[in-house]
């Protein structure tokens, strides 16, 4: 069917011995608190003839548009630029870049072959030091181009921010249509920055919570197609879709997320009405039952480390919703959350750092974080209804639905810094909902 | 699927009334035709119009109110007299929630349903459970008064009815 698999064939660095060694340990490094936003010039990527330059100005546009999704780079207007980049592999002039106030430089070059293929290359630039920060080559089929501009645009963010890049990554999610109470709900698919969208099921049946398997090859889901919500595993490459397991035909089971090793899944099932965390070993088959309260348990996830849950339970009174973390056998549970308002949809960062949660009280939904110590609890954003946070795999940006209230489906999947800066709505074709970000890809 | 043909054939009868009496000029039949079109016994229209066939909810519970066990106990009693008849119990909720726990929750609300029927002698064989979250409101709107009619259990015939 589709093929998630990398296909960048090769990735060289070079440094020529023109240059200065390419000096590994020179990187920028944004301080907490520093928010400005780092001035950066990607000019138009060369090419030999008019259909490469042509997809040179492609290039360019989606690393500039990564960038600068970050928050954390802004991107010089072309029409400022002094010097013309003609030969990526002679230093440039650095003097032009720094009047214009460029602290770092993207000079790139694509040539598509006779073959099909394309010759992608680019170095980066410190202005300031005029020195090379990274200088690679890729070849790869032409249909792979955006996956090259996502991957200089990672490694542009991780040499300049020093963490780890999230550009060459998938989104996958839940596409909405039809009225509010019947809606379609459709599995798809996008590329991080909304290109690409691409439906998984073709709305027969509902669908809802999508997440990736660590490998991103398979999408673990709940499906209606047995006539009751039950958890289902769709194989992006043979578009093969299979249920985990039954216990009763009157067991229910909702979302399931992979533990990080992609042995198990932890997921929700209701028996007789009553909620536990279950965890599925996907090699065993064997479903184990690891919380077994008369109160509703659901939303586990696991942390980076695959050793304990977090997950959310009305135990503390019906009316009450809190966070629990647990270790993966069901022991040592301990309350995470003693705020006001009813806590949900909590999500393990895969930094460890924070899980991320929902919280509603009177009438809207926050979205926040608390580190796993029940420490460090703040509140990032806030809407009418907030719901499925997913993290950026570097846990730095955290992705997740909106719905506007009214008769008619609004919603919309936002992005937004973990400081809190930064937020924006995601640009998909029609509703979607329910957003699950990839690991890395490459 | 006797579920639709059921529906099909209820609005078919509708329609039927309706004809009549825009033969006679009437423009609301139950107003001033005299002519009213009546449920069979026994049949899924006879249920709805006989025993409500939704329960509600206050917010975030799944606790049967007064008013919901009326309607359950009527429920009851019209299934026990047509003992071939096997019931499908939808639980709702309204959209404030998050999408998973609201899974959860219309679950504990069907079974909250499920088991008053079975406590008063429905056998449970006969009453199967779904949880449809916040997927399915019976009402569009983002309002208290939607939302109050969202938050239910439905009981619906899937088979065994008159048609």
């Amino acid at each position: 069917m589709m093929r998630l698999v990398v296909r960048v064939m090769a990735g060289l660095a070079f440094a020529l011995a023109a240059f200065a060694p390419a000096l590994a340990q020179e990187e920028i490094r944004i301080t907490q608190g520093e928010l400005r936003a780092r001035p950066i010039s990607v000019p138009d990527f060369i090419g030999p003839d008019e259909a490469s330059r042509a997809l040179g100005a492609d290039i360019a546009g989606v690393i500039i548009n990564d960038l600068e999704s970050s928050g954390w780079f802004d991107a010089s207007d072309p029409a400022s630029h002094i010097q013309q980049i003609s030969d990526i592999d002679v230093q440039p002039r650095f003097a032009d870049w720094r009047l214009i106030g460029s602290e770092a430089l993207v000079a790139g070059s694509v040539e598509v072959l006779s073959s099909g293929d394309v010759r992608v290359a680019f170095r980066l630039w410190n202005v300031q030091t005029q020195s090379q920060m990274a200088g690679l080559r890729f070849e790869t089929t032409r249909d792979n181009w955006r996956r090259v501009a996502h991957q200089v645009a990672d490694r542009v963010y991780e040499r300049l921010l020093g963490d780890e890049g999230y550009f060459d990554t998938r989104i996958v999610y839940i596409h909405e249509s039809g009225p509010k109470t019947n809606p379609v709900t459709r599995l798809a698919i996008m590329d991080q920055d909304g290109a690409n969208p691409e439906f998984l099921t073709n709305g027969d049946y509902m669908v809802l919570l999508p997440t990736f398997s660590p490998t991103a090859q398979q999408i673990a889901y709940v499906s209606f197609r047995d006539m009751r919500p039950t958890t289902y595993l769709f194989d992006i490459e043979t578009g093969r879709e299979e249920r985990l397991f039954e216990i009763s035909p009157e067991a229910e089971s909702y979302s399931a997320r992979f533990s990080p090793d992609g042995q198990s899944i932890v997921t929700t099932v209701s028996q007789g009405g009553n909620s536990d965390i279950h965890v599925f070993n996907l090699s065993t088959r064997r479903l184990t039952r690891i919380t077994n309260e008369p109160s509703l348990e659901a939303e586990p996830s696991f942390d980076p480390t695959g050793r304990r849950i977090v997950f959310r339970s009305n135990r503390a009174g019906e009316s009450s919703s809190h966070l629990y973390t647990m270790n993966v056998d069901g022991t040592d549970v301990r309350r995470l959350t003693f705020g006001q308002g009813i806590y949900g949809t909590p999500v393990w960062s895969p930094r460890g750092d924070y899980i991320a949660f929902t919280n509603q009280s009177r009438g809207q939904f926050r979205l926040g974080v608390i580190r796993p110590d029940g420490t460090g609890e703040r509140i990032i954003t806030q809407n009418f209804k907030i719901d499925r946070p997913t993290w950026s795999p570097n846990g730095r940006v955290l992705m997740f639905s909106v719905e506007y209230p009214g008769s008619q489906i609004r919603k919309e999947i936002r992005t937004i810094d973990v400081t809190g800066r930064n937020e924006r709505v995601l640009n998909t074709p029609g509703n979607a909902s329910d957003p699950a970000w990839s690991p890395l890809l490459r | 699927m006797k579920t639709k043909f059921a529906m099909v054939f209820a609005a078919g009868l509708a329609a039927a009334a309706c004809a009549s009496t825009a033969n006679q000029g009437a423009v609301d039949p139950n107003a001033s035709s005299g002519i009213t079109s009546t449920a069979i016994p026994g049949s899924e229209q006879d249920f709805v119009e006989q025993t409500g066939e939704r329960v509600f909810f206050e917010l975030d519970s799944y606790a049967l109110r007064s008013d919901g066990r009326a309607a359950l106990e009527r429920q009851a009693a019209w299934l026990q007299q047509y003992p071939d008849v096997e019931v499908l119990v939808a639980g709702n909720c309204d959209e404030r929630g998050t999408r998973e726990y609201n899974l959860a929750l219309g679950a504990r609300r069907a079974n909250a349903a499920r088991d008053y029927l079975v406590s008063l002698g429905v056998s449970p064989s006969r009453i199967t459970t779904i949880s449809y979250g916040k997927e399915r409101p019976l009402d569009p709107r983002s309002n208290e008064e939607a939302w109050a009619l969202n938050r239910n259990a439905h009981t619906q015939i899937v088979s065994g009815a008159v048609s």
